[in-house]
C-alpha cells in the first residue's frame, strides 16, 4: 500500500459540515438535482458520466425501493485517493450519499468498501454512529420530516472487477462479481432489480461541496467539458508522489512540474486501464475530452523498460478479467504472450500487427470497461515506443 | 396457483432482463423503428436487436444465446455496430428502447467475430472427425462460416483436462468447452438443479461441479438438458453403442430392443427431416436390418404401468377414504421419469413415500423380457440382451441402478439415446426415412394410444384418467371428453391442474377384484390431479406441497424431469427449442389418434400377461417383485 508522502491541501478540508445537507433539503428535489446538473459534475470514478443526469434518471424511475451506492472499491492500480478521502473526510462522503438519497428518493445507502481497506471499517463505523447520534442518519434526517436514510457498509473481497458498477451490484447480491449486460442500467434495474445510483467516493464528496459553494463556483473551474476540481493519486518516478488537487484540464506538463517528475519518459494516466502518454504528448490536458482518469497518475522515468510496464499491466488484466466474455478472457493472455515474445525478440512485425488489431477488437467487443480498456496500455506502448519494444535481440529476456 | 412461490435461484446476471411484451395498441412509444442494414423494422420496445434482425430475415451468428435460456451476452459473437456508439453491441442481449441504426456486418464487426472465433479455437482442443458433434456443432459451423483456414492465435496440440466419465449418463470433456455457460444456465435456471457453475477468473475460468467432484458424486439428476444445449462436443451422453454392436455381433446373444414413443417422433431430425415427422414403423425395419433380433414397443409396459400405478393409486385412495388405516401418502407421484426420481431423492427425500413404487416402463420391460418372454420362448435369460431406445440420458443411470435386477439379471442392459441409435443406423448405411414400414414383433407389439402419449407432458396423466374413468366410473371416456382427448392436460404450461368429480361408480372389473370390493368409496369424490414438467416446475410444485398450498390437495401428480416431457429428453436430437418440442408433441398426439385402441386397459397383450403370467393381477406379490421398486434417499449434501 502506498503511503502518500505528499498531501496537498484539499478543498474538502474547508467545507463546513452539514451545511450542504441542510442546503439540499431546503430545496425541492427537482431543484436539488438541477443544482448538481448545472455544476456539470461528472463521475470521478473514471467513466465520467454526468452525475446530475444519473440522479435525475433514478429520481424519475418508479419504484418502492431505491438504493444509493458509494463505490469505494478503489482497485485501479495507482489510485489511493478514495482511501485518503475516506480517512480524512468520511463525513463529506456520507453527507453526499444522504443528499443523493434525498434527491432520488432512497432510504438505503450502501458503501461498498474495498476488501483491502478493512482496517478503515472501525473508523467509518464510528463516523456513521456519530452521524446517527446527531440525527443526520435515521428517521427525519437533519430534522427533515419524513426523510429517512441510513447507510450500511459492505465489504468487497479483492476483485478489481467488483469496482465495475454492475459487477459491484452482483457482488452485493451475493453472486459472482461479473458485469451485467447494459442496458438496462443500474438507475433503472440496479441492486435487487431496483433503481440504484452508483457513484464514486469523490463524486459524493464533490456533490456536498457543490451544495455548499454553489454550482457556479464549481463550473467556473476546469474546462468547458470537464468542470471542477479533481483529486489525483500520483505515484512512480517523481520526487513528490502523493495526493493532489488540480482543476480539471491541467496539462501533463504542469502536473509533472508540481510532482517533481519533469524529466519523465512517459506518464500512465488512468491506471492500468488508462493510456500511456509519451513525453512528446505532455502538452495534453487531463480531462474527459482528452486523456481522462479516475485519479491515477503513474510517472515513468527514463530508466523504465516500457515493455516491462506493458507486461505488468497485462498480467494484471489476465488475472483480474472476470472470465465471462471471450475477447477479454482469451484476448489478454494472447497480448501477454505477445509481450513475452517481444521480450525474446521473437515477435514478427506481422504478428505484432495481428495483436494490435486484436487489441482494437477487445476495445470494442468486450462486455465491460475492463476488457475494453485492458489493451490501451499495450497499444499505446507499442505505438509510442515501437523501437524500444521491437529492438530486443533473440533470447535476450530482461 | 403456485405463482407466488419464488423459485428462481439463479443469479440475477443469469436471469436476463425480462420486458413484458407490449402490444401494438396504438400506444405512443410502445414500438420503435430500427434500421438494420438499411431495412426498416418496427418492433415492440424491449425487443433485442437479434430478434428484430430475424424479423427482416437478417441472420446474426450466435453462440451463447439459446432460445430456452435467459440472455448472457458473453461470447460476443453476435456483435453489431450501432451508429453513434463507440463499442459494438451484443445483439442477443441488447433490448431496444430508441430508434437505432444498426449494421450487422461491417469490417469492424467481421474482424471482431473472426478474432472471437480464433480466440475460442486457440483454447479448443478438438479434432472434429473424432468428435460426437461433428457436423452438428455450432463452433465448427462458425469456423466454417467465417472461413477459418488457419489458427491465428494457435491451437492446443494436447488435451489440458481429463474427461469426467464417472457418470452413467453425462460425460464432460472440458477440452472442448468454449465457456458459453449454456449448461450453467440450463442447470441453474431452466432445471433449477444447480450442478454446474463457472469457477475461477480470467483465463482460469472453468465450468465445474461443486468442489470439482466427479459428476457421479454430485446432485446431477442425469437429465442431459445441458447436453442438448451445449453448442459443442464438451458434453455428451455416455454412449454404449460399441457394447450394443458387440451383442448384436455375438451369435449366442438374443438382442431385444424396445422403443419409446418420444425418440420415434424425433429420430427423423437426425436424418434431416423437419421436427414432427415420426418414423415409428420405418424404424422397426431399420433396427431389424441393424441386427436386432426382436423389436418391441415400450408402450406395452406403459400400458402395464397404468395398471400397476393406477391400482396403487386406487389402493392409496381406498386407505385414505375407506379403511383409514395407517399413514397414507398422497398425492401419489409418478415414477417413470428417472431424472425426476433422482431429483426427488436429492432434494425432497422426505417425499419418497409419495412416489409410486411402480418401475418405469423401461425397467418393467426389461424384467418382463428376462422372465415371461424368456419362459415363453424357451430362452435362457442370461443370453438375452435388452436394449432400450429412450429419449433420455437418465435412463442410462436408471438401468444401472443396483436394485434393477429383479429378473435375476440386469433387467435392462443398455439404454440408447435417440442420437445414438441414429448413429448406429447411419453406420449401417441405412436410409431411415425411406425404409419400408414394418410392425413391431409380438407379443409386445400391440400398443395403445395411451402408451404413446407417455412421451409428452401430461400424457401419463391423460392415460391414467382415461382408464380410471372407464374402470371406475364405468362410462366411456368419449362421453366426457370428445374423442377421448383430455385437452386440459395437454400443452406446454409449466404446471397443469385438472379436477374431475366422480358422479357415480360402476362395477369393479375382474382384474381388480382381488384388491377392491367396490368403488363406493370414490362416489362423489373430486379427483384432483396436476402435471409438471422440467424440474424447475417440479420444484415449484414441491414447494407448494411443503407449504400446504393448493396442490397439496391433489391425489396424483405427474412429474417429468425434462421440459416438455420425454419429447424434450436429454437424449433427443440437437438442437432443441420450444417450437421443436411442440412439433414433436403434436406428432405424438397424432399417433395416439391413429391407434384403433386408445386406452391402456384395453391392451390385449397386457391383459394376456395378467392372464398367463401375473395371474394374481396388478399390485400382487409377483407383480411387486418384478414391476415395483424402491428408492434411495440421497439428500443434497455430498460426502467427502
Ligand atoms: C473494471 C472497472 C473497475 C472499476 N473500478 C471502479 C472503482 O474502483 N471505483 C469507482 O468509483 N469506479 C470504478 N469503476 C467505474 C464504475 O463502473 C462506475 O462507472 C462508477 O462507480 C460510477 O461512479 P461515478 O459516476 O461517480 O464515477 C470501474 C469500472 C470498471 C470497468
Ligand atoms: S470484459 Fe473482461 S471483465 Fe468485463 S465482462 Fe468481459 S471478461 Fe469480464
Ligand atoms: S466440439 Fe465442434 S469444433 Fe470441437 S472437435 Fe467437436 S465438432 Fe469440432
Ligand atoms: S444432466 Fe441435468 S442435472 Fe446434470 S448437470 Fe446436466 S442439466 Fe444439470
Ligand atoms: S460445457 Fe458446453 S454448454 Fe457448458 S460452457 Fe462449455 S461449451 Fe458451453
Ligand atoms: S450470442 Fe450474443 S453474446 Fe453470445
Amino acid at each position: 500500500m502506498i503511503t502518500p508522502n505528499h498531501k496537498a491541501p484539499l478543498t474538502f478540508a474547508t467545507i463546513e459540515p452539514d451545511v450542504g445537507l441542510r442546503a439540499a433539503m431546503a430545496k425541492p428535489r427537482a431543484d436539488l438535482i438541477a443544482e448538481i446538473t448545472a455544476s456539470q459534475l461528472k463521475g470521478r470514478g473514471g467513466a465520467g458520466f454526468p452525475t446530475g443526469v444519473k440522479w435525475n434518471l433514478a429520481a424519475a424511475a418508479q419504484a418502492d425501493v431505491k438504493y444509493v451506492i458509494c463505490n469505494a472499491d478503489e482497485g485501479e492500480p495507482g489510485t489511493f485517493k478514495d482511501r485518503v478521502i475516506l480517512t480524512d473526510h468520511a463525513d463529506l462522503v456520507f453527507e453526499g450519499m444522504t443528499i443523493g438519497g434525498y434527491a432520488v428518493g432512497s432510504k438505503t445507502g450502501i458503501l461498498y468498501l474495498r476488501g483491502e481497506y478493512t482496517y478503515l471499517r472501525p473508523h467509518l463505523d464510528a463516523v456513521l454512529a456519530a452521524r446517527r447520534k446527531k440525527g443526520l442518519l435515521g428517521v427525519n434526517v437533519a430534522g427533515k420530516q419524513g426523510f429517512e436514510f441510513d447507510i450500511e457498509i459492505r465489504m468487497g473481497s479483492g476483485a478489481y472487477i467488483c469496482g465495475e458498477e454492475t459487477a459491484l451490484i452482483e457482488s452485493l447480491e451475493g453472486c459472482r462479481g461479473e458485469p451485467r449486460n447494459r442496458p438496462p442500467f443500474p438507475v433503472d434495474t440496479g441492486l435487487n432489480g431496483k433503481p440504484s445510483i452508483v457513484n464514486n467516493v469523490e463524486t459524493f464528496a464533490w456533490a456536498t461541496c457543490i451544495l455548499v459553494k454553489g454550482s457556479a463556483w464549481f463550473k467556473a473551474i476546469g474546462t468547458q467539458r470537464s468542470t471542477g476540481l479533481k483529486i489525483f493519486s500520483v505515484s512512480g518516478d517523481c520526487k513528490l508522489p502523493g495526493i493532489y488537487e488540480f482543476p480539471m484540464g491541467i496539462t501533463v506538463n504542469k502536473m509533472l512540474e508540481a510532482v517533481g517528475g519533469a524529466d519523465a519518459k512517459a506518464v500512465q494516466i488512468g491506471g492500468a486501464s488508462g493510456h500511456c502518454v509519451p513525453a512528446s504528448e505532455f502538452g495534453r490536458a487531463i480531462a474527459f475530452e482528452d486523456v481522462s482518469t479516475g485519479g491515477s497518475i503513474i510517472v515513468f522515468g527514463h530508466q523504465r523498460d516500457m515493455l516491462a510496464v506493458a507486461k505488468n499491466f497485462l498480467e494484471f488484466f489476465v488475472e483480474e478479467s472476470c472470465g465471462q466474455c471471450t475477447p477479454c478472457r482469451d484476448g489478454n493472455p494472447k497480448l501477454l504472450e505477445g509481450v513475452e515474445m517481444l521480450e525474446h525478440g521473437r515477435c514478427s512485425m506481422r504478428y505484432l500487427n495481428e495483436l494490435s488489431s486484436l487489441g482494437e477488437t477487445m476495445q470494442v467487443a468486450s462486455k465491460c470497461g475492463l476488457g475494453q480498456s485492458a489493451p490501451n496500455a499495450f497499444l499505446s506502448i507499442i505505438k509510442h515506443f515501437k523501437d524500444e519494444v521491437m529492438g530486443r535481440t533473440q533470447g535476450a529476456a530482461h | 396457483m403456485s405463482d407466488t412461490i419464488d423459485t428462481n435461484r439463479a443469479p440475477a446476471s443469469q436471469t436476463g432482463h425480462v420486458i413484458p411484451p407490449v402490444e401494438d395498441g396504438g400506444m405512443i412509444g410502445s414500438r420503435v423503428t430500427l434500421t438494420i442494414d438499411g431495412q426498416e423494422v418496427k418492433v415492440p420496445l424491449g425487443t433485442t436487436i437479434l430478434e428484430a434482425a430475424k424479423k427482416v430475415g437478417i441472420r446474426i451468428p450466435t453462440l451463447c444465446a439459446h432460445p430456452d435460456l435467459c440472455e448472457a451476452g458473453l461470447c460476443r459473437i453476435c456483435l453489431v455496430e450501432v451508429e453513434g456508439m463507440r463499442t459494438l453491441q451484443a445483439s442477443c442481449a441488447y433490448p431496444v428502447h430508441s430508434p437505432l441504426k444498426i449494421h450487422t456486418h461491417t469490417r469492424k464487426v467481421r474482424q471482431a467475430r473472426r478474432h472471437i472465433i480464433d480466440l475460442m479455437l486457440s483454447k479448443h482442443y478438438g479434432e472434429c472427425y473424432a468428435c460426437g458433434r461433428n457436423n452438428n456443432c455450432e463452433l465448427q459451423a462458425l469456423a466454417k462460416e467465417y472461413g477459418v483456414d488457419f489458427f491465428r492465435f494457435g491451437h492446443p496440440d494436447k488435451p489440458l483436462f481429463a474427461k469426467d466419465e464417472s457418470s452413467h449418463s453425462v460425460i464432460r470433456d472440458m477440452n472442448k468447452c468454449v465457456l458459453c455457460r449454456r449448461c450453467v444456465r440450463t442447470c441453474i435456471d431452466l432445471q433449477e438443479v444447480g450442478v454446474l457453475e463457472a469457477i475461477g477468473r480470467g483465463d482460469q475460468t472453468r465450468i465445474e461441479t461443486f468442489m470439482d467432484k466427479p459428476l457421479a458424486d454430485v446432485v446431477c439428476i442425469n437429465c442431459g438438458q445441458c447436453i442438448n444445449r451445449c453448442p459443442t462436443g464438451a458434453l455428451r451422453a455416455n454412449d454404449p453403442t460399441d457394447e450394443v454392436w458387440a451383442a448384436i455381433d455375438d451369435p449366442k446373444k438374443h438382442v431385444v430392443i424396445q422403443t419409446a414413443p418420444a425418440p420415434r417422433a424425433a429420430i427423423g431430425e437426425c436424418f434431416g427431416l423437419e421436427p414432427g415427422n415420426p418414423l415409428t414403423f420405418e424404424l422397426n425395419t431399420a433396427m431389424r436390418l441393424c441386427g436386432f433380433d426382436k423389436v418391441f414397443d415400450t408402450n406395452f409396459t406403459a400400458d402395464l404401468t397404468i395398471f400397476e400405478e393406477g391400482a396403487e393409486l386406487l389402493m392409496r385412495l381406498q386407505d385414505a377414504l375407506k379403511t383409514k388405516k395407517g399413514p397414507v401418502f398422497l398425492p401419489q407421484f409418478t415414477s417413470c421419469s428417472p431424472g425426476w426420481v433422482k431429483y426427488l431423492e436429492h432434494f425432497y427425500p422426505e417425499y419418497i413415500p409419495n412416489l409410486s413404487s411402480a418401475k418405469s416402463p423401461q425397467q418393467m420391460f426389461g424384467a418382463v423380457i428376462k422372465t415371461y418372454y424368456a419362459q415363453l420362448n424357451g430362452l435362457d435369460p442370461k443370453d438375452i440382451v435388452t436394449v432400450a431406445l429412450m429419449p433420455c440420458s437418465a435412463k442410462k443411470f436408471e438401468c444401472n441402478r443396483p436394485e434393477m435386477v429383479d429378473s435375476g439379471f440386469k433387467d435392462v442392459d443398455y439404454g440408447l439415446t435417440t442420437r445414438e441409435l441414429a448413429k448406429m443406423i447411419q453406420e449401417a448405411g441405412i436410409d431411415l426415412p425411406n425404409m419400408a414400414k414394418s410392425d413391431f414383433d409380438s407379443p409386445f407389439g400391440s400398443a395403445t394410444g395411451s402408451g404413446v402419449i407417455f412421451g409428452t407432458t401430461g400424457g401419463v396423466m391423460e392415460a391414467a384418467l382415461r382408464t380410471v374413468i372407464e374402470l371406475v366410473v364405468g362410462i366411456k371416456v368419449e362421453n366426457l371428453f370428445d374423442h377421448a382427448d383430455i385437452i386440459p392436460l395437454r400443452g406446454m404450461d409449466g404446471v397443469k391442474y385438472v379436477e374431475l368429480t366422480i358422479p357415480s361408480v360402476g362395477e369393479v372389473p375382474a382384474i381388480l377384484k382381488p384388491l377392491f370390493e367396490s368403488w363406493d368409496f370414490l362416489k362423489g369424490v373430486t379427483v384432483k390431479v396436476a402435471v409438471a414438467h422440467g424440474t424447475a416446475n417440479a420444484h415449484k410444485v414441491m414447494e407448494d406441497l411443503k407449504n400446504g398450498g393448493p396442490l397439496s390437495q391433489c391425489h396424483f401428480i405427474e412429474f417429468m424431469g425434462c421440459p416438455g416431457g420425454c419429447i424434450g429428453g436429454g437424449g433427443q436430437p440437437i438442437p432443441t427449442s420450444q417450437a421443436i418440442r411442440e412439433a414433436r408433441s403434436k406428432a405424438i398426439y397424432a399417433e395416439d389418434s391413429a391407434y384403433p385402441i386408445r386406452k391402456s386397459h384395453e391392451n390385449p397383450a397386457v391383459l394376456e400377461l395378467y392372464g398367463k403370467f401375473l395371474t394374481e393381477g396388478p399390485c400382487s406379490h409377483k407383480s411387486h417383485k418384478l414391476l415395483h421398486t424402491h428408492y434411495t434417499p440421497r439428500g443434497k449434501y455430498i460426502a467427502e
